[in-house]
């Protein structure tokens, strides 16, 4: 189940992305510049430091803002590292069709991998539970796929404003043996001046959107017109109550229980996973503007619609020292 | 509510950390500034409420500190330990805070969060006033090139919000910054539970005429002094679209670059024109310090990762000697003569600490001479590189004057420097090339020269070993030399202990001798314990590749405790000699030796001595 989905690459990319988009860009403020700045040398200590790096690209806002400073990063290069899309197999149709197109336009080499294990023991999020499903299919499957390829770095777009256990880990977050993170032992990271040293069976997590909140990766998704999966504009789409937010329901997979009734509603989604795990909210927000101001009227955070990250106290810090990402 | 819950971005960004020492409410202070400018969601109050009812310390208030300590032992233990990254923002400034640890043992991660921080927060217990552990925060802050404070004397409900208790404290404190030279440094009287004076001014303190912590950090200077200096580029990676692209790639560290401007690469001296400059936002005329750019020069020179660009007439020091202050991370201490690689902008380079000139007392701001330096402590040292560094002072421009230590071995981030200057010793004295080469010595001889390196426990029969190599290569008309680990300790290192910084030091010296002996053409034969792998790979490092032949003399401990030639077992293992190889002291075995050695019942040492020459024949 390790499909390399190679795109033949465009004839040459440009050297400034942007400057041939039919829009004009808005200009920057000076703290997004500065962000910018500091993700893209970031993404280039990778390029230079780490014999195989390859970026986690989970389709959602924070890989559509990560994919377009990694290729700010390498321009007019093309991008000297694969993507790789962990696929649980339960991810909307409409991500899955978004990262095809990307990786085709942008004549990227794209990596899938999904647990053939998981597939053959039939878990799934619904009839397994999340905590299961996670381990399975996210967590095994990211490792398999990284020791598969001998990926020594992995970039990933989470930023330290998603989630308490996030904002303790370093730019650079070493990662030992068997992938796990030991969050009381982190190497001391000064200036940028990142330690990429690693031993053998040792690898890197890399984040460059650490100091990117959810409002900055809006704005500069705004400000450089960076294309996103249309699930985060507010459309007439068909869900079913649960669990106190709104599931969509995307296919046939997903079992009604008999109270459960199907209904056409104006929503849109925070953030995206696994269609059964990813809970939608009403909003009539269906331009970019509009979902920035809807943002900083917010009472909730964004993690608030993810199923996942209830089933245990602590549970994102546990993942990761498993292994998670 | 008086702020914008988000962050509206035109703003600019103030970074700074809160510091201090244990449980002086760090954490509780961060927690109540992320609540009162609307950080908190209600979701994420919901989740505090439980929290604070499994782990808090506040009773029936929410534990304000458990938003920020996010890791499960902290919450459980009720401290920080790590670093944790948080922005805010009001209406006038945005905000990136670290909550940083006050405990001792994590000062390593209070250092990571001071680093690149414009200013700190130093709070202090209004009962406990000023500690060792607060001065030491206060020290690596000015270290770290920190120069705005302020002292936040918090848990004044405790004192009763009394006046003088404040005023006693905050005249300490205003001592203590002169002495260590910061710009400003204002002092708050503050409840961090109940939230005095943090966002707005404190009904219980009418004494207290100054703003609220909150309007202090929105007034405090925001200056990037780098963007005044000399104009720096390091080198970070060459981008080679095609073959008639070749970009270098890097953050601008310091000034402004200029379409047209001259450049040098500092180490070599190479000369070139910026002919273009692209910016992540297209092409430029200009970029400044910060900017990620890369730049495509007039005419092509040889430039890689780890080289420093600098206009021709402002160049940076280069050298292979400096002085720096460093700050010591790990639990292994620093001992002057071992091995580690240094990163300082994109180079990386093995370095060694030649001297140690003081160490800094934190609780008195004294200095005291020091031969190491353990974990947490800071010195003054002379640093020695393998390959030339480009930088300036720490002082002048952070960014091209911070440096790390990587421990070669564990990889490990050891410790951390700031440049002080070029050493003059090492701005006078150039290598003097001879007219007689090494290979025009050896040629004379007619014999490739060595090093053989005998390592292995004491009583593992290294020198018995060495000797007979010794005798046979002379026999057969070799020029040889024969350095002994107990000979060299009656001249040579006759001055050295036992201490790690001892062996350390007796290891570099015998290494040094082998070089020169075999830059005299010689076969050197060298027998020593040399316990641990950072110093052999040293002595390897040290001569051309092939010149150095390590030999493991691999016999196990209780077979060299039971020969014990010497006697010397019995006595360690008795407690009358510390630090004994093998019995108070680790004997780390090489991971790739040349040749390994190993006794078996009917094996003479004469047959030893046979197999290390048929390896010195072969190729
Ligand atoms: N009475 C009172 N208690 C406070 C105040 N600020 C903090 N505390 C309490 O002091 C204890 C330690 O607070 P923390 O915020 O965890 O201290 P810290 O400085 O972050 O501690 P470390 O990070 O472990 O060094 C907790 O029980 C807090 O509730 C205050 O203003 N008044
Ligand atoms: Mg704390």
């Amino acid at each position: 189940m390790n499909l390399p989905v190679r795109h033949a690459a465009k004839p040459q990319i440009e050297a400034c992305p942007q400057e041939t988009g039919a829009l004009l860009p808005v200009a920057l403020t000076a703290h997004l510049r500065r962000l910018e700045s500091e993700a893209i040398g970031i993404i280039r200590d990778c390029f230079a430091a780490f014999r195989r790096p390859v970026l986690l690209y989970s389709i959602g806002k924070d890989s559509s803002v990560l994919l377009h400073l990694a290729r700010k990063a390498c321009a007019p290069a093309r991008l000297p590292m694969p993507l790789l899309h962990v696929d649980t197999g339960w991810k909307f149709r409409e991500m899955i069709a978004f990262r095809d197109r990307t990786a085709r336009e942008h004549g990227l080499d794209l990596i899938v991998h999904t647990n053939p294990e998981g597939l053959r023991r039939g878990i799934d999020p619904i009839a397994s539970g999340s905590a299961l499903h996670t381990r399975v299919m996210k967590t095994e499957a990211l490792r398999q796929a990284l020791d598969a390829h001998g990926f020594d770095a992995a970039l990933g777009g989470a930023r330290r404003d998603e989630e308490r256990s996030r904002a303790k880990e370093r730019i650079f977050s070493h990662r030992g043996p068997g992938h796990a993170w030991d969050p009381r032992d982190q190497r001391p990271e000064l200036w940028s001046l990142f330690n990429t040293r690693l031993a053998e069976g040792e690898s890197m997590r890399v984040f460059p959107l650490s100091n990117w909140t959810e409002l900055d990766v809006w704005d500069y998704i705004e400000a450089e017109r960076i294309p996103v999966v249309p699930l985060y504009f507010a459309a007439l789409r068909p869900v079913v109550r649960r669990a106190g937010t709104w599931i969509m329901v995307d296919d046939a997979r997903l079992p009604l229980a008999p109270d459960e009734q199907l209904e056409q509603r104006m929503v849109r989604f925070r953030t995206l996973g696994c269609y059964p795990l990813s809970g939608a909210v009403e909003s009539a927000a269906a331009t970019l503007p509009a979902i920035i101001a809807e943002m900083r009227a917010a009472s909730t955070s964004e993690r608030q619609g993810r199923l996942i990250d209830g089933d245990e106290d602590a549970s994102m810090e546990r993942k990761k020292r498993e292994g998670y990402f | 509510m008086a702020f914008d819950a988000a962050t509206p971005n035109a703003r600019e960004t103030l970074r700074f950390l809160a510091c201090g020492s244990v449980d002086d409410g760090k954490s509780s202070l961060i927690g109540r500034l992320l609540w009162e400018t609307g950080q908190v969601m209600d979701d994420t109050r919901a989740a505090l409420a439980r929290d604070s009812r499994r782990f808090g310390t506040t009773g029936e208030a929410p534990d304000l500190a458990l938003l920020v300590d996010g890791l499960e032992a902290e919450r459980a233990q009720g401290i920080t330990i790590d670093v944790a990254y948080r922005s805010f923002a009001t209406a006038r400034r945005s905000f990136l805070v670290a909550d940083t640890p006050g405990h001792e043992q994590y000062t390593r991660n209070m250092a990571t969060g001071a680093s690149g921080c414009d200013a700190a927060v130093l709070l202090v217990d209004a009962r406990k006033g000023l500690l060792v552990q607060t001065r030491r925060h206060a020290t690596i802050c000015a270290l770290l090139g920190i120069r705005d404070l302020v002292l936040a004397v918090n848990k004044m409900d405790l004192v009763d919000f009394d006046e003088a208790t404040f005023h006693r404290i905050a005249a300490e404190f205003a001592a203590l910054a002169t002495s260590l030279g910061f710009r400003s440094a204002t002092s708050v009287p503050i409840s961090a539970r109940d939230g005095d004076n943090v966002t707005t001014a404190s009904a219980a303190m009418p004494w207290h005429d100054g703003p609220p912590l909150l309007t202090l950090l929105e007034n405090l200077p925001l200056q990037r002094p780098e963007l005044a200096a000399p104009p720096r580029l390091p080198v970070q990676w060459i981008n080679r679209a095609s073959p008639d692209f070749r970009g270098l790639c890097g953050t601008v560290a310091a000034g402004t670059w200029r379409r047209g401007d001259a450049i040098t690469i500092a180490t070599t001296g190479a000369t070139s024109r910026i002919a273009r400059i692209l910016s992540p936002d297209g092409e430029r005329e200009q970029a400044e310090a910060g900017e990620a750019v890369t730049l495509i020069l007039a005419e092509e020179i040889d430039a890689a990762r780890g080289d420093l660009l600098a206009p021709p007439d402002q160049r940076p020091a280069v050298a292979t000697q400096f002085a720096a202050d460093l700050v010591w991370f790990d639990a292994e201490p620093l001992f002057p003569g071992r091995e580690y690689l240094l990163r300082a902008g994109t180079a990386w380079t093995p370095c060694t600490v030649t001297r140690i000139r003081h160490r800094l007392d934190i609780a008195t701001g004294a200095t005291e001479p020091a031969d190491s330096a353990a974990m947490n402590e800071a010195v003054l040292a002379n640093l020695s590189t393998l390959q030339p560094l480009a930088f300036d002072p720490y002082a002048e421009c952070r960014p091209t004057g911070g440096l790390i230590l990587v421990d070669r071995a564990t990889n490990r981030t050891v410790g951390a420097g700031m440049i002080r200057h070029v050493l003059r010793r090492a701005a006078n004295i150039h290598r003097q090339a001879g007219l007689v080469t090494p290979t025009a010595r050896a040629a004379l001889l007619g014999q490739s020269p060595r090093v053989v390196w005998f390592t292995g426990l004491s009583g593992s029969g290294k020198s018995t070993i060495a000797r007979l190599v010794e005798q046979r290569l002379h026999a057969a008309g070799r020029a040889t030399m024969l350095l002994d680990g107990d000979n060299l300790r009656h001249g040579l290192n006759r001055d050295l202990g036992f201490t790690e910084a001892d062996r350390v030091e007796n290891i570099r010296r015998a290494g040094e001798a082998a070089k020169l002996l075999a830059e005299a053409g010689l076969i050197a034969i060298c027998a020593f314990i040399s316990p641990f792998r950072t110093d052999r790979r040293m002595v390897r490092e040290m001569l051309p590749p092939g010149g150095f032949l390590e030999i493991f003399v691999d016999a196990p401990l209780a077979d060299c405790i039971q020969r014990d030639p010497k006697g010397l077992y019995a006595k360690a293992l008795a407690g009358e000699i510390p630090n004994f190889t093998g019995i108070g002291s680790p004997y780390e075995p090489p991971e790739a030796p040349d040749l390994i050695l190993r006794s078996t019942p009917g094996t003479t040492p004469e047959m030893l001595a046979e197999a290390v020459l048929a390896r010195l024949a072969a190729p």
